[in-house]
This record gives structure tokens, C-alpha cells and sequence, in this order.
């Protein structure tokens, strides 16, 4: 018997699998054609503040081995989450859930948390810092190690939960973020949002995407992902949420021994909406072939 | 919705560029104006195909090939296998059409107002067809219309075959009491602008999903955010926002 437990922050996980953020909405169009209770957990689509419409459509261009996205943080602002999303999630999911969470300033951060902190299905908050910094000209939080940290600091002030930060990989040097947020009292890291990347039309000779550049995930950013989920465990105490192209048992034992302790799916779930199930019941074949008793184990792994 | 395991056994070339697929499966999820997504051997992304005709265990679909994954589907021989999400958008209500509902299709929207047809021809309704195309050579599905015993128009762009014009050329050639409308955005602007009453229009988008779960179909309608995938992708006249 093969054991597929992991822990994160403090809380067991059946399984490493945590669909992403943007791919899964609230779990209930999934839970309509499988039990999602078989998933670790997942993190449920990234709440700010006020309600979002997003970015003008199209907002979805394929490319090999992956796609891009500019859907632009779509959702019902967190008031209308905790109304009308969380109870049907929770007719859904038993299990503790991962609220991914955005904001334009530290202040939306710090309304959006503060509010979701008292739902007691949140088991972990996901602090989404790809989003522009409408004070600060537009840049990313997750672009620099200061602002990231002032988000983290700030949004630890009103949860007692464990704060996971998720960062962007469009950024030059991905350890000293990882790090500012470390030491400004994140309890993990999850690593990597999409990275940016544009798809021209040939025949009109224009970007698909309406906004020009969008999210870039797929299977084809993986070896990115991969790298700098081992650059950052070499460089950090907390536990790391590894995600980016991953579309199976393999890959997620290979983000593990990166040094991921739980392992995100985003984009297979749009093509395959199997996708984590199936991974789920594949993993002990393929551990048993690599020798693989406890999935716990391998974490790290490949340092 | 299921992903299921259909089998190509019929496909061929009906018109310039467009494509009929007969494949054999499970379909007792689909209905009218729903669309199914398949995946594609080498591409990332399902393509997403409105149902065109769904009897028993046989699914048709027609196709234009517009890029590298329709042009794929083309070369698909007999015998093909190919996974397919069923069951997906809410389909056409037919239970609003009144005696007399018109049906209005322009090029690779045509295929979804022939399930459509049968249906409403199967409740008694004296079903009228507009088609669209830009020329003679794009025509398909006129005869298989009128088999069903509705009255059909075509009218074409560059008035190579039927009635020289747009879509909307033909309203004043019909009397109606509801109608149901696919095509390209220009044209179902359009018909919404000439139509005298209230009626359905299926909406295209590029869908990342197909299912929901992604929002990258959405659009806003006066009854809120809309999904085209999964809350369209058919909406009624009063919640477009024009």
C-alpha cells in the first residue's frame, strides 16, 4: 500500500492535488460529473473586493501546449462570494478549501481576507500578487520583493489562517520574493502564476487576445515551473504549492521532488475535466513503479 | 455533461469549406442548440461544434474549416475516434415559438436550426428557414430543410443563388410569430435590429472550457454576467444588451 498524504501548513491532505485558481470556480460544475471530496483541496476562483466583469473577450487564444488567458480576475466581489458561492460549495465539498484571493491595493487585500477569515471552510488563504498596484503605477505586487511583503504583512494582521502566497514567475529574481514574503510571515509559497506571453493572428494580423497579452499555462511551462519551485525550496523554511503545466501522476511526483509539498492543476482541467481524478487514481501505479512508498517522502527529493 | 467516445462514420465535403461529420455514440445528453467539444490529436484546446442533428446513437455536425484544427477534423476518415464533451450550453427553449417561429441561419450558423427545425416540425409548428450565405458555392442544407416541410429562403451576399442580400431581405417574405437565430455577430446584430418579435440568438465565442469553469466565454447581458458556454450559449432578445 502506497500513501498519497501530504501536509500543508499544519493541515493533512488526502492527496497533493489542489485544482488552481481560475480553473475550478467554485467546485460545483465539477462536482455535478465527479465527487470533488477525492481532491486534497482546491483553490477556489480568485475574489476581490468589488465584483469584476474582467477584461474584454476575446480573452482565450490556444497555442501549442498550452493557452493563454486574459479572463482578468471575473467574479461576484467577495460579499456575493460568501453569500451565494460558499454555501453551494459546501454542498459540494466537505473539506477544508483554499480561498485565492486579489486586490489593487493592500487595502482590497487586507477587506477581502478580513472578510472571508471568519467562513470556517477556509482552511488556507492564497494572496494572489499578479494583479497591478493601482498605487504604485500599475507594476505588480508580485513584481517586487517590498510590495509583495507589505501584502503579506498587512494581510496577516486580520487572519489567524495560514497565508500562502502565490507568485508571479514574470519576474527576474523569484528567490528574493519568495524570501521577502518569508520573512514578512507567510506561511507558504505557491509558485507559478502564468507567465506572460501574446499569440498573433495570422490572417489578421493581430493579437488574439483582445487585451494583447494574457496568462501563458499549459504542459509547455512546466520546465519553468519545475526550476523555480526548486530554486525557491533551496532558499526557504515555509512549504511550497507547485503548479504550472502539470497534466499527470509523473508530473506531479516531479514537482514534489522539486520540493513542492502540494501540487496545483489549472489548465488541464479546461481540456480534461477528469483531469484530477484520474491523476488521483494513476499516482500509486506510478509510484510504485519509481519505488515510491510515501508520497510525503519525496518532497525535496531532487536537492 | 459526459466525455465520451464517439466514432466518425461518415465525413464529408457539403460546400466550400464546410464539412458534415456523422459520428456514432452515446448522445442521449444532447439536445438542440447545445454544442459538443472535442479534443483533437496535437492541439491544446477541445473545438467547439454546435449539433447540428442528434437521432438515437447518431450525431451530426457540420464544420467550416477555418484554422488547423477544422482542417484536421477534414482528413478525419471513417472509422476515427475521438473524445467528446456532450451535453454542453443550454440549448434552444422551443416551447416559446408560437405557431409560426422563423428560423434564421447565416453560414456555419445554419447547422444548429436543423435539429431545431425537426423539432419544432415534430410539434406541428409551420416552421419558415432564412439561410444566409456570402455565395452559391457556400450553399448547403436547403433541400434537407425543405424535406422536413418547412419553408425555406436562401438568400445569398453576392446573389449567386436565391434572393440577392442579407438574412434580413427575407423577413418581409414571411409571417412569424417568434424566431431563433445563429450566425456571425453582424448578422445577429441585425436580425435583432429587423426582427419584429422576441426571439433566441446563439452566440459564438472563443471558449477556453467549454463547460464553465474558466469564464473566459463570458459577456454581460441586463440580467447579469453571462457565461456563452455554459449559460449560453443561446440568450433571448431582452437580455442583449445592443
Amino acid at each position: 500500500m502506497v500513501s498519497l498524504k501530504t501536509e500543508l501548513c499544519g493541515i493533512e491532505l488526502d492527496n497533493p492535488l489542489i485544482p488552481a485558481s481560475g480553473t475550478f470556480g467554485f467546485g460545483y460544475e465539477f462536482a455535478e460529473i465527479y465527487d470533488i471530496n477525492c481532491l486534497g483541496s482546491f483553490s477556489f476562483k480568485g475574489t476581490t473586493k468589488d465584483p469584476r466583469f474582467g477584461n474584454p473577450t476575446p480573452r482565450i487564444a490556444e497555442c501549442e501546449r498550452g493557452m493563454i488567458n486574459s479572463v482578468g480576475l471575473q467574479n461576484p466581489g467577495v460579499e456575493n462570494v460568501i453569500k451565494n458561492e460558499l454555501p453551494k460549495l459546501k454542498a459540494c465539498f466537505n473539506k477544508p478549501v483554499m480561498a485565492n484571493v486579489s486586490g489593487f491595493s493592500v487595502e482590497e487585500y487586507v477587506y477581502t481576507v478580513k472578510m472571508l477569515d471568519s467562513e470556517p471552510q477556509i482552511g488556507w488563504f492564497e494572496v494572489n500578487v499578479s494583479c497591478p498596484n493601482v498605487h504604485g503605477g500599475g507594476m505588480s505586487f508580485g513584481t517586487s520583493p517590498e510590495a509583495a511583503a507589505e501584502v503579506v504583512r498587512e494581510v496577516k494582521k486580520v487572519t489567524s489562517k495560514p497565508v500562502i502566497v502565490k507568485l508571479s514567475p514574470n519576474v527576474t529574481d523569484i528567490v528574493a520574493i519568495a524570501k521577502a514574503c518569508e520573512d514578512a510571515g507567510a506561511d507558504g509559497i505557491s509558485l507559478i502564476n502564468t507567465l506572460l506571453g501574446m499569440k498573433i493572428d495570422l490572417k489578421t494580423k493581430k493579437p488574439v487576445i483582445h487585451n494583447k497579452m494574457g496568462g501563458f499555462s499549459g504542459p509547455a511551462i512546466k520546465p519553468v515551473a519545475i526550476r523555480m519551485v526548486y530554486q525557491v525550496y533551496e532558499a526557504v523554511k515555509i512549504p511550497i504549492v507547485g503548479g504550472g503545466g502539470v497534466a499527470s501522476a509523473e508530473d506531479v511526483i516531479e514537482m514534489m521532488l522539486a520540493g513542492a509539498s502540494a501540487v496545483e492543476i489549472g489548465a488541464q482541467n479546461l481540456v480534461d475535466p477528469y483531469a484530477c481524478p484520474k491523476i488521483i487514481e494513476d499516482l500509486p501505479r506510478v509510484m510504485e513503479k519509481y519505488g515510491i512508498k510515501n508520497l510525503k517522502d519525496i518532497i525535496g527529493g531532487a536537492h | 455533461m459526459k466525455d465520451l467516445i464517439f466514432t466518425v462514420v461518415d465525413n464529408k465535403k457539403i460546400a466550400k469549406n464546410t464539412f458534415e461529420m456523422v459520428l456514432l455514440g452515446d448522445c442521449t445528453d444532447i439536445k438542440c442548440g447545445q454544442f459538443v467539444n472535442i479534443k483533437l490529436d496535437g492541439f491544446y484546446l477541445r473545438r467547439p461544434i454546435s449539433v447540428c442533428d442528434v437521432e438515437g446513437d447518431k450525431l451530426t455536425l457540420i464544420y467550416k474549416v477555418v484554422g488547423k484544427g477544422t482542417e484536421a477534423m477534414a482528413q478525419m476518415g471513417k472509422g476515427t475516434e475521438l473524445l467528446v464533451l456532450t451535453g454542453l450550453g443550454n440549448g434552444y427553449d422551443t416551447s416559446k415559438s408560437g405557431n409560426a417561429p422563423l428560423l434564421v441561419g447565416g453560414g456555419a450558423g445554419v447547422p444548429p436550426m436543423y435539429k431545431l427545425c425537426r423539432d419544432l416540425v415534430a410539434q406541428g409548428k409551420q416552421v419558415s428557414v432564412i439561410l444566409g450565405f456570402n455565395s452559391k458555392d457556400e450553399v448547403f442544407y436547403e433541400d434537407e430543410f425543405k424535406k422536413l416541410g418547412a419553408k425555406v429562403i436562401v438568400a445569398t451576399a453576392d446573389g449567386s443563388y436565391g434572393i440577392k442580400g442579407f438574412v434580413t431581405d427575407g423577413f418581409d417574405l414571411v409571417d412569424y410569430t417568434y424566431f431563433y437565430t445563429c450566425g456571425p455577430e453582424p448578422m445577429l446584430k441585425a436580425v435583432y435590429n429587423k426582427s419584429i418579435t422576441s426571439g433566441q440568438f446563439s452566440f459564438e465565442e472563443r471558449m477556453g472550457c467549454g463547460f464553465g469553469a474558466c469564464m473566459g466565454c463570458s459577456c454581460k447581458t441586463k440580467y447579469g454576467n453571462k457565461r456563452i458556454c455554459k449559460d449560453g450559449p443561446v440568450l433571448e432578445k431582452e437580455e442583449i444588451i445592443w
